[in-house]
């Protein structure tokens, strides 16, 4: 009875500053001079009000001042801006500085993890993180190792600290944190090391674990009731344990490792799952459920609401993370909130974020060639399936095949890489990427803790098109159409920001910051900063002026695919090497350059 | 030899990420198959290596290579072993260490500790199968894009795949 009182005060107490946490981050990120979460706001927009640097005069922005990370490696994400404090991360080890914005960037506070080196080899594709977290006077900082810390913003002193996964078997982290409510909300990474992919959900405040749920497995672990939902229909029970053959789902990966978003009207968070393990098809027969699906749970108690599966039995490692943006449009007359999302497959879909019905899904490069398309009949029984062209699946072509010309490579039309999108123009701006593949699946055994993945790849520009590796485009997610591209010698990796000022950026390999019209694409301004760019492009407001920041340092599964240059086998030896390499243009690096209009 | 494989290996740790100009201290004799032992070839020294026919047709170790090192090692090192932003080129490392140093650091991993977030790790790969059942294979294939013999990208043509080759894989993967 007295353990029954303390709960339920415990639960009030609970419930009080719940609101006040949510209050104040939903605050900081409706003041246009903060740049408070990773991904601009819970909707992902990437928009920012601030229209001091605009179409008219961007193309006076100097560079104001600059920062070194101290840290060689893929710098992803950006800085976070707080009351006059940046909070600036690192790769691998996850320093996080915090600089006063009010006295020339001098340091506050650094923090610096120790973590186990052992962790850096069993991080697919380099030691990146997409930055730290803020909320209720915490930062938040989710490791490599998946240890989550949370700070003091004040001081950088630990508040509290938790583990959510073991690098041992192959689970390491890469992503940022959703604070939302009274709850930090995470991933997890490690989909080529054959983990069982989920979100989990931390208390704010102690960093206990409140839920967990995963993207495969049976019932109670996905978190699934009779009313969970897949295109308006109910799921049933074992939906997922039914799609797999034995107990390969125990390894079957569906990672988490994307940027999330949150609706709190509706209470819910969106978030899409990664490849089933292993890269080879044949050995994991049936749809591999809930891998590459985009989810919808219930922020309190991770209850998914609604599921839907873009890519069945995936074939060629299209992971399902890309980032889910939220906006509220007009589709036939009729106002609704939507979801809109662009896939690594290359298809960009449109739903109804409250029902989960899918409205629209077409490509966004026009050489997307594994699939005709989707079957958007709600009669057929194939409704919401892509219709798989037989002579690019790896699967229907078979292990020890070399199934070739696939388009896209296997990094997607677009990895992780976030869009943004401008309300006033109604239009989203996607970094994408125009490569293809080879891809030849073969046999392999799994080991804990070691990479498992089961194909040979090779990767190289999008053939007869402008022979770059990359389109910057704007895209309209209520027709489907693309507005207008901008063709980029190699693959777009940074992270895009739309502003008022009719102006959108976004970075380049080769290392340039890049200043667009938002309604033509024009070239408005261009800066080489000292590395390649995989960040993502902010802007903030102090001392009553614009600024604008980017990370530069390549390095990730770009600086990896593209360092050396791409191939094509299929062109003939005269070809081979013949493409550009980005160590022609960069070299590693670890910089914040911040940039603004002269005094 | 062995010196110069390690010294170099250890500068490779450091380069971004390509650009290794020391192959003429690669030793011929490391290179030149002597033998050939059903579909596998070997240097007079007993060291496995390739061969490259005129017309190009390589053994099927430098072609089963291709595709292992592509499945397990070039998330790191990079496509065709020329190196990455994340791992150095280790094309020139097999042409130089010796054959039994590689199979050490594959087998047991390696630590460079340095400032600055700069670690390079290379994992134990002793207890997977999908690496270690064709060391060989991913040996030779690398020692020939060291020693400049075999292009970028996937070889062409290939001798067959010998009945003792497919019975040793068999064994090893289990």
């Amino acid at each position: 009875m007295k353990r029954l009182l303390l709960l339920t005060s415990g639960m009030a107490l609970a419930a009080g500053s719940m609101a006040l946490a949510n209050d104040g981050l939903v605050a900081e990120m409706g003041d246009p001079s903060q740049w408070a979460i990773q991904t601009g706001d819970y909707k992902n927009q990437r928009f920012s009000q601030l229209d001091q640097i605009n179409a008219d005069n961007v193309g006076d922005l100097q560079v104001a001042w600059t920062f070194s990370t101290g840290v060689l490696r893929g710098h992803e994400g950006s800085p976070l801006v707080v009351d006059d404090v940046m909070y600036v991360h690192t790769p691998f080890p996850n320093i996080v500085y915090a600089l006063d914005l009010a006295n020339d960037g001098k340091i506050l506070w650094k923090y610096e993890p120790k973590q186990d080196p052992d962790v850096i080899p069993v991080m697919c594709c380099d030691t990146v993180n997409r930055g730290v977290a803020y909320a209720e006077g915490k930062i938040f900082l989710h490791q490599a190792d998946t240890k989550i810390v949370a700070l003091d913003a004040k001081t950088g002193e630990i508040a509290w600290e938790a583990v959510n996964g073991d690098p041992s078997i192959g689970e390491t982290n890469t992503a940022t944190v959703l604070p939302v409510k009274d709850k930090i909300i995470v991933g997890i990474s490690g989909g080529e090391f054959g983990v069982q992919g989920h979100v989990t959900a931390y208390d704010m405040n102690t960093g206990e674990q409140v839920w967990r749920g995963y993207s495969v497995g049976p019932d109670d672990q996905l978190i699934f009731d009779e009313n969970t939902t897949a295109l308006g229909k109910p799921v049933g029970p074992d939906s997922s344990l039914n799609s797999w053959e034995g107990e390969q789902w125990k390894i079957g990966g569906g990672t988490t490792w994307g940027w999330y978003a949150a609706d709190l009207d509706e209470n819910l968070m969106y978030y899409g799952t990664g490849n089933p393990s292993t890269w080879n098809p044949a050995q994991r027969p049936g749809d591999n459920k809930w891998s590459m699906t985009i989810f919808a749970r219930d922020i309190d108690t991770g209850l998914t609401k609604w599921v839907y599966q873009m890519t069945p039995h995936d074939e060629w490692d299209y992971d399902g993370v890309n980032e889910m943006i939220l906006t509220e449009q007009e589709v036939d007359g009729v106002e609704r909130k939507l979801l809109t999302h662009f896939d690594r497959n290359g298809l960009a879909y449109t739903m109804d974020r409250v029902s989960g019905e899918l409205l629209v899904a077409e490509k966004y490069d026009p050489v997307v060639n594994w699939t005709t398309g989707v079957d958007m009949d709600p009669e057929s029984e194939n409704y919401g399936r892509p219709a798989v062209v037989a002579q690019y699946s790896t699967e229907q072509n078979g292990e020890d095949v070399n199934s070739t010309g696939i388009c896209p490579a296997a990094l997607g039309t677009k990895d992780q890489q976030p869009a943004a999108y401008s309300p006033e123009t109604e239009l989203f701006y996607v970094p994408t990427n125009h490569v293809c593949m080879d891809y030849e699946p073969f046999r392999v055994s799994y080991t804990a803790g070691q990479p498992y993945v089961g194909a040979t790849l090779s990767m190289y520009p999008a053939p007869d098109s402008h022979g770059g590796m990359g389109n910057f485009i704007a895209w309209d997610n209520v027709n489907g159409e693309i507005k207008w591209s901008i063709p980029e010698q190699f693959s777009v990796w940074s992270g895009a920001l739309a502003t008022s000022g009719d102006v959108v950026f976004y970075g380049t390999l080769e290392g340039y910051l890049k200043a667009v019209h938002a309604e033509t694409g024009e070239e408005l301004y261009k800066f080489k900063t000292p590395s390649g760019i995989i960040g993502n492009v902010m802007t903030y407001e102090s001392g009553g002026k614009q600024y604008v920041g980017i990370l530069s340092g390549i390095g990730g599964w770009a600086g990896i695919g593209l360092a050396a240059g791409l191939t094509n086998p299929n062109d003939g030896l005269g070809a081979v090497g013949g493409y550009a390499a980005l160590s022609d243009y960069t070299a590693l690096g670890g910089q914040l350059t911040v940039f603004a209009l002269p005094d | 030899m062995k010196l110069t494989g390690r010294i170099l290996a250890l500068c490779l740790a450091t380069g971004f990420p390509i650009g290794i100009s020391a192959e003429e201290k690669i030793d011929p004799a490391n290179l030149e198959a002597a033998y050939s032992e059903d579909g596998r070839y070997y240097t007079a020294d007993d060291v496995p290596t390739y061969n490259i026919a005129e017309d190009g047709t390589v053994d099927w170790l430098t072609y089963s290579g291709f595709r292992r090192y592509h499945s397990e090692c070039h998330v790191c090192h990079g496509p065709e072993g020329e190196g990455s932003t994340y791992a150095p080129a280790i094309k020139s490392a097999a042409a130089l260490m010796d054959y039994y140093d590689f199979l050490e650091v594959v087998t047991n991993g390696r630590k460079v500790v340095k400032a600055g977030g700069q670690d390079s790790v290379m994992p134990a790969f002793g207890e997977n199968p999908n690496v270690m059942c064709y060391l060989d294979d991913i040996y030779v294939y690398l020692k020939a894009r060291g020693a400049d013999v075999v292009e970028r990208g996937r070889p062409a043509k290939k001798e067959a795949k010998s009945d003792v080759i497919r019975e040793d894989e068999n064994a090893c993967l289990g």
